[in-house]
C-alpha cells in the first residue's frame, strides 16, 4: 500500500466545498424517502453522554433509551451505540449486555489529548478490557499544527494496536484545525494509520461538526477507498440536533460515497439530543401531527 | 527553445484513454428520493397568445398561430402568434412613435423608475416565471428558480441604476439613444436573455421590438403583462413571436436602428451579411466550445464539481458551456473516475421536480441533433461513457455523456453540440493546454483550475476567450461584461460595457 507524503498538501477550495454543500442541501426529501431517512438516521446515532457530572444512573437511563427509543413505536430501530467516558464503560456494559448495541468509550485523555502516550495506551487497553466495542480517541492537535505529522501518525497507529479487536474512531477536532486543507491532511493521516472511523469533533470545542468539514472528510475517505479499496467510516459529532440536519448529512453521504456507506457500520451521528427530534419527526410522519416534546424522554 | 515548447509542438501523439478503476462506488438502491414536484397552481398558461404591440395584445395580421411543445411530455402547451411583415411594421412604428414622442423625452430618472418597477415585479412573480420557464423550455426548476429568474431581475435592477447616471458612464460625453432596437433571443435562457437585451436598451432611452425563440416564448409574453402592469408607456416594449422568418424580417427592417442577436454562429453570420452596408449597429453573441483546463495542483473534487456544472448546467444548452475538458496527464485517470461517479448521482427527469439536476432537451430538433453527435462520436472512434441513470420514456431526455479517446480533429471536439456531452483530452505542459484550448474558431468562455495564483493569470491571459473563470465556472453577474472573441460574437453585454451598443456618444 502506498502511503501519502503528509508534507504535501491536498488543495481544497473553500468556496467550492461550501457551494457543493449548499447544492446538496437543496435536495427535497419528502414522503416515504423522508420516513426511511429518519429511521436510518436513528439507527446511526451514537447516543452520547460526556459530562463531568455523569452518574451511573444517568448512563443506565441512556442505555435504556438506546434499547427502546420510544415505547409508542416498538418496531423502531435501536441506536448504533452508547458513547460514555472510560469510568462508565462497565456500567454501560452491564446495562447493554445481550443487545446488539455497541459500547463506545472516549479515550486518550479526551477531550484535549494532553497526556503522555503511555497513559493514553493504558487507558485504551482498560476501556477495551471493560467491554468497549469502539474507542473514540483524540489526535494531538498541538503536534499536528506544529507539522509533526509522523508523531500524530505513530500515536494513532499505537492506539489502534492497543484497541485489539475494538473499532477505532479517530477524532480530529476539526474546530481546532483552522483550514479545510488541515482537515483533509489529518483525515489522510488517521486513515493511513489504521482508523476504522474518522470523526469530526469532541463536542467540547466550537465549531463542532459542520457539513463542509464533513464533506471534506468524506472526500478524503473516497480518495482513500479509490487507492486502497478499504472502506473507512465517518462520524460527525456535536451540534447536530435536528432531524432536518441529519437528513442533509445523509444526502451528502449518499451522493459522495454512495449507498454502501448508508449503514451504521460506516456512518454515525455523535449526538445527544438528535435522537429525540428524529423520534418526534417519525411520530409526526405517522400521525400527521406534532406531539409535545414532553412526550419524549430526556435522557 | 525550452523543453516545454518542444512538447507543445508534438501535440496529439496519442488520444487519452482512461484506465479502469479497481474500487467502485455503488449508487444504487437502499435509499431513493421520492418525487418532489413543484406545485404549478398559480402559474396560468393560456391556450393561445397574441402579439404585444403598442401596449396591447393583438392578433397577428395573417391570423396564423403555431404550437409550442412542453419538451418533457411532448404535449402541446399553448400556441403563439406568427408575426409577419405587417405585424413587424406595426411594432416598429409603435416603437418609433414611443421613442420620439415619449421615452427619449422622459427625464432619465423617470426612465429608471420604470425599470426598477419591472425588476421588482419580476421578483414578486418570480415563482410563476420560474414554473413557466421550466414548463416551456424543459430546464430544471432548481435552475429557473435559483438562477434564471433572480439573475433576470438583477439585470433590470442593475441597468435601472444606470439610467440617470449615463454622464458618469461616459465622462465628458453625451450619450444619446439610438432609437428602435430589434432584439432576437435564443431558447436556452429565455427570460434571462430578455433581461440582458431589454434592460440596457431601456436604460439608455431606446425602445425595443423583441422576438423570443419560437420554442420558448411564454415568459416573454408574461413579461409583456408586467410591462402593462408597470404602466410602461405604450410601444416602449413590443414582443413579437415567430420563427426564423420573423427574425429575418426584423433584421432587414428599415425602421430599426440596432440589432442585438444571441444565437448560433451560423445565423449570426447570415445576420452580419445582411447588415453589411446598412447603418444599423449590432451586437452578436454566438456559439462556443469552451475549454476547461484542469492542472494537477487544482483542488480536484471541487474541479470535478466545476466540470459537471460547466457542461451539464441547463442540459448543456449554454453558449459558454465548458464542453472541452483538458486534464493534465498525471491526474487524468483520477479525474475521469471522479467524473463518472459524480455523473451517476445526477438526476435526469421531470423539470418540475425540485430534485432534478438535468431536465428535458429543449426541442425535438435539438434532441435529434445531440443524438446525431453521439452517433458521430462513436463512429469517429471515441469511447462513450453515459451515466446509468433512469430517464423518462416520454419527452426529450438525454443522458449525461462523456467521450474519451478523442482527437483534436474529431468533429465532436470541434463543433458546438449544445447538449450534455463532454469531450476529454489530456495535456502535459501549460503551453500544450493553451494551444489546444485555443485551437477552435470559437472564443466565448473557458475555465482554469489550479491552486497557484500566478498560473491562473499566466494561462488565463493566453486563452482567447471573452470570459475566463478560475476555479469556478458559469458564474454570472449583471456588473460583469460578457461576450466572445473570434466566431463567438461581437460586442459585450452586461456591465458598463453593455451600455455602449445602445448609445451614440457626442
Amino acid at each position: 500500500m502506498k502511503i501519502s507524503d503528509f508534507n504535501q498538501t491536498v488543495s481544497i477550495d473553500q468556496v467550492g466545498i461550501e457551494e457543493r454543500v449548499a447544492r446538496l442541501n437543496s435536495r427535497s426529501i419528502k414522503k416515504e424517502s423522508k420516513v426511511q431517512a429518519l429511521k436510518l438516521a436513528l439507527s446511526m446515532v451514537d447516543l452520547t453522554t460526556l459530562a463531568g457530572m455523569d452518574t451511573p444512573g444517568k448512563v443506565i437511563q441512556l442505555c435504556q433509551k438506546a434499547k427502546e427509543p420510544y415505547a409508542g413505536l416498538p418496531q423502531l430501530p435501536t441506536v448504533a451505540a452508547v458513547c460514555v467516558y472510560p469510568n462508565m464503560v462497565s456500567v454501560a456494559e452491564k446495562a447493554l449486555r445481550g443487545t446488539d448495541i455497541n459500547i463506545a468509550s472516549v479515550a486518550t485523555a479526551f477531550p484535549s489529548g494532553m497526556s503522555t502516550l503511555e497513559a493514553k495506551l493504558e487507558e485504551t487497553k482498560k476501556v477495551v478490557e471493560d467491554g468497549a466495542d469502539e474507542v473514540d480517541m483524540v489526535i494531538s492537535r498541538g503536534e499536528f499544527l506544529k507539522g509533526n505529522y509522523s508523531y500524530v501518525y505513530d500515536e494513532i497507529a499505537a492506539v489502534k494496536e492497543a484497541c485489539g479487536d475494538a473499532h477505532l474512531k479517530v477524532i480530529l477536532e476539526t474546530g481546532e484545525l483552522q483550514t479545510y486543507e488541515n482537515v483533509r491532511k489529518a483525515s489522510d493521516i488517521a486513515m493511513h494509520a489504521g482508523a476504522d472511523f474518522i470523526k469530526t469533533s469532541t463536542g467540547k470545542v466550537k465549531p463542532a461538526a459542520t457539513q463542509p468539514v464533513t464533506l471534506v472528510m468524506l472526500e478524503a475517505i473516497r480518495d482513500y477507498f479509490y487507492d486502497t479499496g478499504r472502506m473507512v467510516g465517518m462520524k460527525p459529532a456535536g451540534g447536530i440536533r435536528k432531524a432536518k440536519q441529519a437528513i442533509q448529512y445523509l444526502v451528502i453521504v449518499k451522493e459522495t460515497l454512495g449507498t454502501d456507506w448508508l449503514t451504521p457500520d460506516y456512518f454515525r451521528f455523535g449526538a445527544s439530543s438528535l435522537a429525540n427530534d428524529l423520534l418526534m419527526q417519525i411520530v409526526k410522519q405517522k400521525t400527521g401531527v406534532y406531539q409535545s416534546a414532553d412526550y419524549f424522554s430526556n435522557d | 527553445m525550452s523543453d516545454d515548447q518542444q512538447t507543445a509542438d508534438t501535440i496529439e501523439e496519442k488520444p487519452y484513454k482512461p484506465s479502469s478503476p479497481s474500487s467502485k462506488l455503488n449508487f444504487d438502491g437502499v435509499w431513493e428520493y421520492d418525487d418532489a414536484p413543484q406545485s404549478t397552481e398559480h402559474a396560468e398558461v393560456k391556450e393561445q397568445y397574441d402579439l404585444y404591440i403598442d401596449g396591447e395584445f393583438v392578433a397577428p395580421e395573417k391570423g396564423r398561430y403555431f404550437d409550442s411543445v412542453n419538451p418533457a411530455t411532448e404535449e402541446t402547451l399553448c400556441s403563439f402568434a406568427e408575426a409577419t411583415q405587417q405585424d413587424i411594421d406595426k411594432a416598429v412604428k409603435a416603437a418609433r412613435n414611443a421613442f420620439e414622442n415619449e421615452w427619449s423625452e422622459l427625464e432619465a430618472k423617470e426612465r429608471g423608475k420604470y425599470i426598477f418597477r419591472l425588476a421588482r415585479l419580476i421578483q414578486e412573480r418570480a415563482r410563476e416565471f420560474a414554473i413557466l420557464e421550466s414548463l416551456d423550455g424543459g430546464k430544471p426548476i432548481r435552475e429557473s428558480r435559483d438562477v434564471d429568474i433572480p439573475l433576470a431581475a438583477a439585470h433590470f435592477f442593475y441597468y435601472a441604476g444606470w439610467a440617470d447616471k449615463l454622464e458618469y458612464a461616459f465622462p465628458g460625453k453625451k450619450a444619446e439613444p439610438l432609437g428602435v432596437a430589434g432584439q432576437i433571443i435564443p431558447w436556452n435562457f429565455p427570460m434571462l436573455m430578455l433581461a440582458w437585451k431589454i434592460a440596457p436598451a431601456l436604460a439608455t432611452g431606446n425602445t425595443v421590438v423583441l422576438k423570443p425563440a419560437e420554442t420558448t416564448s411564454l415568459t416573454a409574453l408574461k413579461f409583456a403583462e408586467l410591462c402593462r402592469d408597470a404602466g410602461l408607456p405604450d410601444g416602449v416594449v413590443n414582443i413579437v413571436t415567430g420563427a426564423g422568418q420573423t427574425g429575418s424580417t426584423i433584421v432587414n427592417h428599415k425602421g430599426i436602428d440596432k440589432i442585438a442577436f444571441t444565437g448560433s454562429t451560423k445565423v449570426g453570420k447570415i445576420i452580419k451579411e445582411s447588415l453589411a452596408g446598412t447603418d444599423k449597429k449590432y451586437t452578436l453573441e454566438l456559439g462556443g466550445k469552451g475549454p476547461n483546463i484542469i492542472f494537477e495542483d487544482a483542488p480536484l473534487d471541487q474541479a470535478v464539481e466545476g466540470i459537471i456544472n460547466a457542461i451539464f448546467f441547463n442540459q448543456g444548452h449554454v453558449c459558454c458551456a465548458g464542453s472541452r475538458l483538458f486534464v493534465q496527464e498525471g491526474i487524468a485517470d483520477k479525474v475521469i473516475q471522479k467524473l463518472r461517479d459524480r455523473m451517476e448521482t445526477l438526476i435526469v427527469g421531470d423539470p418540475l421536480d425540485k430534485n432534478t439536476d438535468i431536465g428535458a432537451v429543449n426541442s425535438e430538433q435539438q434532441y435529434n441533433k445531440i443524438n446525431e453527435y453521439l452517433e458521430l462520436g462513436v463512429n469517429e472512434g471515441a469511447d462513450m461513457y453515459q451515466s446509468s441513470c433512469q430517464i423518462p420514456e416520454e419527452g426529450y431526455f438525454c443522458r449525461p455523456t462523456l467521450f474519451t479517446n478523442v482527437a483534436q480533429s474529431n468533429r465532436i471536439v470541434q463543433e458546438e453540440i449544445f447538449g450534455p456531452v463532454l469531450t476529454v483530452q489530456t495535456f502535459r505542459t501549460a503551453e500544450e493546454g493553451i494551444a489546444k484550448a485555443n485551437n477552435t474558431p470559437y472564443g466565448l468562455a473557458g475555465g482554469v483550475w489550479t491552486d497557484k495564483g500566478s498560473k491562473i493569470f499566466k494561462v488565463g491571459s493566453k486563452i482567447r476567450n471573452g470570459v475566463v473563470w478560475s476555479n469556478t465556472y458559469n458564474k454570472f453577474d449583471p456588473t460583469s461584461p460578457f461576450g466572445g472573441f473570434k466566431e463567438s460574437g461581437e460586442g459585450r453585454e452586461g456591465g458598463l460595457h453593455g451600455l455602449y451598443p445602445y448609445v451614440k456618444l457626442r
